[in-house]
């Protein structure tokens, strides 16, 4: 194909989906249950983690370690919304809507199509995140200060982490394709395990050795990290050997391995779809 | 590229395996395609005619590239449907029917356009084409109208229209009219050919198990069951085929099962009996008169009574009668429901 007729179909796919993927995020039959879920849910989280540290950690929220467990609480609000996204959608589109198979059967480009689709839940999550790091910096004197911030570092942050985010849910999307029934929360289920191995409350350190290992081996650990220093001008003590430069460089470095073992699990599964029937499987509904 | 074929098939098999769980892991294996080949060439519209399970819509499924054959190839406009499924999709489009696809949270509109942007079309062009195919399904007062709120019946047009919006160059109607009412199928089968009378570059391969349907519209059909082609041809030469033959209709009062009977009577070969309060009325096809006349005593000397007898020009349920073979003593025989 063309090079630049593929390019014209994966914008298309890409803008047709962030739309509909904005259509169903903002269908807000009640604005009440969406603030609810958009922001009270958030603001609980943080809640529970300022409880949490009242009662267990040395000094409360006055503790060195709370701005950075903080803004790691906030920042992977992202993690499930766009996981979990992407995984749902293959399902909603495949079993709810009945429209998967006839995106397959469109010029899409699926990719673009998901990432889209992703977008719509990054958009909403955007919001828990400033309302929730908003709430830090007012009530729990979280020391963010705009003339702080890097915005370098926070903007190639963010840029590597969108692509990072998208691609690890292709790869969960590829995943979901060809599990059949009761596997629609292995979106969920992976974001709760990255919870605790990406040094989001725990710090790495203080994990089994095994488990820190992993959590060394995963790039949200490293995009969380550089989030950190962006906002609050320091990390978490684990890292200090890496610069900010070392520290993109690695989320973008496994981005790109995550790329090619996202696309290739992906386009395994549609192989194994294709092969046993299930790009227009019915089981929930 | 044989691009004057739209489609063509080569000795096509699919076989599911699936697992019971129950019965500890026993595998069933189903053959659902059992070397299938046809070809269709541009401009045709071409029927895939058989009953529930034979075969129709994993057909489908392997041209429209959602599902890969276990052995045999498929060309779609010329490519192969194996190798190179994202090539293909740019020239097919697909409709189910029997089914409410679509995102209940978007209107009947919204639905459309959304899906004539997946093909790059403009968007003034896909509102105006929106516009006009809605009113031919009698949709339009429901543009605005969030499909959650519409019936299955009115989904099913909204996805019928879908198919045409985007003016694929082979479209797949998988049984388009299943479950809708007389007049509403009516209607669409007027559009198709209509359709395709002003588009005559256009090709579609429309499944059905409604022979007058078959008959109606397509311009030749495979007659399948159980995975296999067991006719093949226009309407008209299929019918044709059968004339030597004699299709004769018995309505027979006093028995409620004449099976027995005509299974006594030799030659018979084609049989089909459908039950009535009053009466059951019986199509067979004979090789000549002489057969008539014994079939005519059996039935009387047990005990039934001849109500009427019509000798008529063969329809296309006669001819898939006759090649499907409901009869009882055909070893393929007791297929279709
Ligand atoms: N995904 C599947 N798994 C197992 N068997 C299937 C599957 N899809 C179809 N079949 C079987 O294959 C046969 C043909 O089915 P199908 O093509 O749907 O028939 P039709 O559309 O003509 O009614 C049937 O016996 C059906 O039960
Ligand atoms: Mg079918």
């Amino acid at each position: 194909m063309p090079s630049d007729r593929r390019f014209r179909e994966t914008l298309r796919s890409f803008r047709v989906a962030t739309w509909l993927g904005w259509q169903i995020e903002s269908n807000w039959a009640d604005p009440f249950v969406f603030a609810i879920y958009s922001l009270v849910k958030p603001l609980a989280g943080a809640l529970i983690l300022v409880f949490m540290y009242a009662a267990i950690a040395k000094g409360g929220v006055n503790s060195p370690l709370f701005p950075a467990v903080f803004v790691g609480n906030a920042m992977f609000i992202y993690v499930p919304a766009v996981l979990a996204g992407i995984s749902w959608t293959i399902i909603d589109d495949r079993e709810h809507y009945g429209m998967l198979k006839y995106v397959y059967t469109a010029p899409v480009s699926v990719f673009a199509y998901l990432v889209g689709r992703g977008v719509a839940k990054a958009a909403v999550a955007t919001v828990a995140v400033v309302v929730t790091l908003l709430l830090g910096t007012l009530a729990l004197s979280v020391p963010i200060r705009l003339a702080g911030i890097d915005w370098l570092l926070i903007l190639g942050a963010l840029v590597s982490g969108c692509a990072m985010l998208s691609l690890f849910g292709i790869l969960l999307g590829g995943v979901t394709l060809v599990t059949a029934r009761h596997n629609y929360g292995v979106g969920e289920a992976v974001a709760g395990g990255l919870y605790l191995l990406c040094g989001v409350v725990f710090p790495l350190e203080t994990l089994p050795l095994w488990l820190e290992v992993v959590g060394r081996g995963l790039p949200i650990t490293y995009w969380i990290e550089a989030v950190r220093r962006a906002l609050l001008g320091a990390g978490s003590p684990a890292f200090n050997g890496l610069s900010n430069g070392a520290l993109l460089g690695v989320v973008v470095g496994s981005t790109v391995v995550l790329a090619g073992l996202a696309v290739g699990t992906f386009r395994l599964a549609e192989r194994r779809a294709r092969a046993r029937g299930l790009l227009d499987m019915q089981t929930m509904y | 590229m044989s691009s004057e074929l739209a489609i063509r098939t080569e000795d096509l098999r699919r076989v599911f395996r699936t697992r019971k769980r129950e019965a500890k892991k026993q595998k069933r294996e189903v053959v659902a395609l059992d070397g299938i080949a046809f070809e269709v060439p541009r401009g045709e519209l071409f029927g895939v005619l058989g009953p529930n399970g034979a075969g129709k819509t994993t057909t489908i499924k392997i041209l429209a590239t959602l599902l890969t054959p276990t052995s045999g190839h498929a060309w779609v406009a010329g490519i192969d449907v194996a190798t190179d499924p994202k090539a293909v999709r740019h020239h097919i489009g697909m409709v189910s029917g029997g089914e409410t696809s679509g995102y209940g949270l978007l209107t009947v509109e919204e639905n459309l356009w959304m899906f004539s942007q997946f093909y790059g079309m403009e968007t003034r062009a896909a509102r105006a084409r929106i516009r006009e195919l809605l009113a031919v399904v009698g949709l339009s007062d429901r543009a605005k109208t969030k499909i959650y709120h519409l019936s299955t019946g009115m989904r099913q047009k909204m996805n019928f229209v879908r198919g045409f919006l985007t003016e694929p160059e082979i479209l797949f109607l998988d049984e388009p009219t299943l479950g809708l009412d007389v007049q509403t199928a009516r209607t669409l089968r007027g559009f198709v050919s209509n359709w395709l009378r002003e588009h005559p570059d256009r090709t579609i391969l429309l499944t059905t198990h409604a022979m007058h349907e078959a008959d109606e519209l397509c311009e030749r059909v495979a007659i399948i069951d159980r995975g296999r082609i067991l006719a093949c041809g226009a309407p008209s030469n299929l019918k044709r085929d059968l004339k030597h033959e004699d299709v004769v209709r018995l309505r027979i009062g006093g028995l409620e099962d004449v099976r027995p009977i005509v299974a006594t009577v030799p030659s018979v070969s084609r049989f089909s009996q459908t039950a009535h309060d009053d009466c059951v009325e019986v199509d067979v096809i004979l090789a000549n008169d002489a057969v008539l006349t014994g079939l005519l005593a059996a039935v009387e000397a047990g005990g039934g009574t001849l109500l009427s007898l019509e000798k008529r020009a063969p329809t296309l349920e006669d001819v898939f009668l006759d090649v499907v073979g409901h009869g009882f003593e055909e070893p393929n025989g007791g297929g279709a429901s």
